[in-house]
């Protein structure tokens, strides 16, 4: 606490006199279920990256790289609009599915 | 229409205006970029005069009509914040449902200016009007001006920009005046001739922040939780130290332009006082006939009327009360489950360690008219407490049937 600015020193109205400053706040540690990505699975159709209300899906040269787990919220819209997800949900046995991005809880 | 001029002060005319057309006038001078506006009783004809001016071409001012009050702030919230000089008015429930973004405004430092025709709260409902809705503000961090007339309506609202806009204070201001009994009652008005005289007054708008200006992007409204939103309270709380002299400059300068020159607290023959009335709004205006009428009958009666609630002139109100034994405090509004209304609340306050008496009056509520005989009487009943003659409830009810 020490360490922060005081009232004198702080912008008035609690603005930030710089923008696109939401990336310097990790909101990583509100996840409790974490998404995994298996690229092994994926069809890179993007769709969880567009849908991602937190941006936090990586992307290089339209291929899914990975997560951004500083700034993903583990809100898990990803896993569930993923058509692979979808179609291997249909079938009868957990064991037989092969999902392209799997929740799971963040201890683990 | 008559023109005068002297040498001393700026050439104005005489119009006779109702309270909402003083205002609307007041803004029209003002010429602000944006007004979002929604109607409501008795407020509806201030902006309805104002959209005349925009209509006819006469300022340039961008009206958006919208869906409610709460969009009617949030609007106007956005347009200061894009860097725009903006205004908004509203009266009782629409200034209810404002009250999240009254915080947003404050909070966010932009100089709004909002007139208030103030009227009652529903439930029942009533039109009429009391201080029940901008008292419920009055946390809100919001300057509230009180006008007693439609000339001090008029010349509030322009004053309003200048303090509102200062760059020790960067608050949003309401000009309060009393629905239907100032807005809707037609007096003359000496307003300033030429626009272009209050727009120099006023100034060219200098937004502190622009979120228009894209080679300078800033964030506006961003989180602050428990490392720095309390940093953030303590700033409003400068600006309302800084205030009052910046009110009282304003106030002194426009005296210099106009020949009408403005205190936070107005005092009437109270030099001598045993007894003081404190009020606010239009019923200074009878109060002061009531005193007169005291001081015949050889009673040492004065009144004090506070223009500005917020910042509250605590100081000021206690000299200018000095020696006075008993204080009568008007209040048009209640603080349910408080001791006292809004305003006696405040005076009490204000003379902490003080030996005067204070009682407290409530009376209007709802519209219901204040006479002068019923200030008289009220003045009577507070000498004879003075005098040690009798005594009297510390809150009690002006022409409320028992």
């Amino acid at each position: 606490m020490d360490s922060k600015l005081t009232w004198k020193q702080i912008p008035k109205g609690g603005i930030i006199p710089q923008a696109g400053n939401s990336d310097s706040y990790k909101t990583g540690g509100w996840r409790t279920y974490k998404p995994l990505h298996n690229p092994a699975n994926c069809i890179n159709c993007l769709r969880c990256f567009y849908l991602c209300p937190d941006s936090s899906i990586l992307v290089k040269e339209t291929k899914v790289t990975g997560i951004d787990y500083d700034h993903c919220k583990g809100c898990g819209v990803c896993a569930r609009e993923c058509p692979v997800n979808q179609r291997e949900n249909k079938k009868p046995n957990e064991t037989d599915r092969k999902p392209a991005i799997k929740m799971v809880l963040e201890e683990n | 229409m008559q023109k005068t001029a002297n040498k001393e002060h700026v050439e104005h005319e005489r119009l006779s205006l109702t309270g909402n057309e003083a205002t609307a006038y007041a803004l029209k001078q003002a010429n602000p970029d944006v007004a979002a506006v929604f109607p409501i009783t008795p407020q509806t004809e201030l902006m309805h005069a104002f959209a005349g001016y925009v209509a006819d071409g006469l300022v340039k001012t961008e009206m958006i009509y919208v869906e409610s009050e709460h969009s009617a702030m949030s609007a106007t919230v956005g347009a200061s914040a894009a860097g725009s000089r903006a205004v908004t008015a509203t009266s009782a429930n629409g200034l209810a449902l404002m009250w999240e973004i009254l915080y947003i405004a404050s909070g966010l430092r932009l100089p709004i200016v909002m007139p208030v025709v103030n009227r009652a709260l529903s439930a029942p409902i009533n039109i009429h009007c009391d201080h029940s809705d901008t008292m419920g503000a009055r946390d809100a961090s919001w300057i509230h001006l009180f006008c007693e007339n439609s000339q001090e309506a008029y010349d509030t609202a322009i004053c309003a920009f200048r303090i509102a806009e200062h760059s020790d204070v960067l608050l949003p201001v309401m000009v309060n005046f009393d629905g239907f009994i100032i807005s809707h009652t037609t007096e003359v008005v000496d307003v300033v001739a030429d626009d272009s005289a209050v727009a120099k007054f006023i100034g060219e708008y200098k937004p502190w922040v622009k979120l228009l200006d894209i080679k300078n992007p800033i964030t506006i409204g961003p989180l602050a939780l428990t490392d720095y939103y309390f940093e953030s309270k303590r700033q409003q709380v400068e600006a309302f130290e800084k205030s009052p002299a910046v009110i009282d400059s304003v106030f002194a300068e426009y005296g210099k332009l106009t020949g009408r020159t403005y205190e936070r607290i107005e005092k009437y023959r109270t030099e001598d006082a045993e007894v003081i009335l404190v009020s606010l709004g239009s019923t200074a205006g009878t109060a002061k006939d009531a005193v007169d009428m005291l001081r015949e009958a050889g009673l040492k009666v004065g009144h004090i009327k506070i223009r500005s609630f917020r910042p509250f002139p605590s100081k000021m109100l206690r000299d200018a009360i000095g020696k006075a034994k008993v204080v009568g405090v008007l209040d048009r509004s209640l603080s349910f489950g408080a001791e006292f209304g809004p305003v006696c609340l405040e005076t009490m306050v204000s003379l902490y360690g003080s030996d005067a008496k204070v009682r407290n009056f409530v009376y209007g509520l709802g519209g219901r008219d204040i006479f002068v005989e019923q200030i008289v009487e009220t003045g009577k009943n507070l000498v004879e407490l003075a005098h040690g003659k009798k005594d009297l409830p510390v809150q009690s009810f002006i022409g409320l049937r028992e």
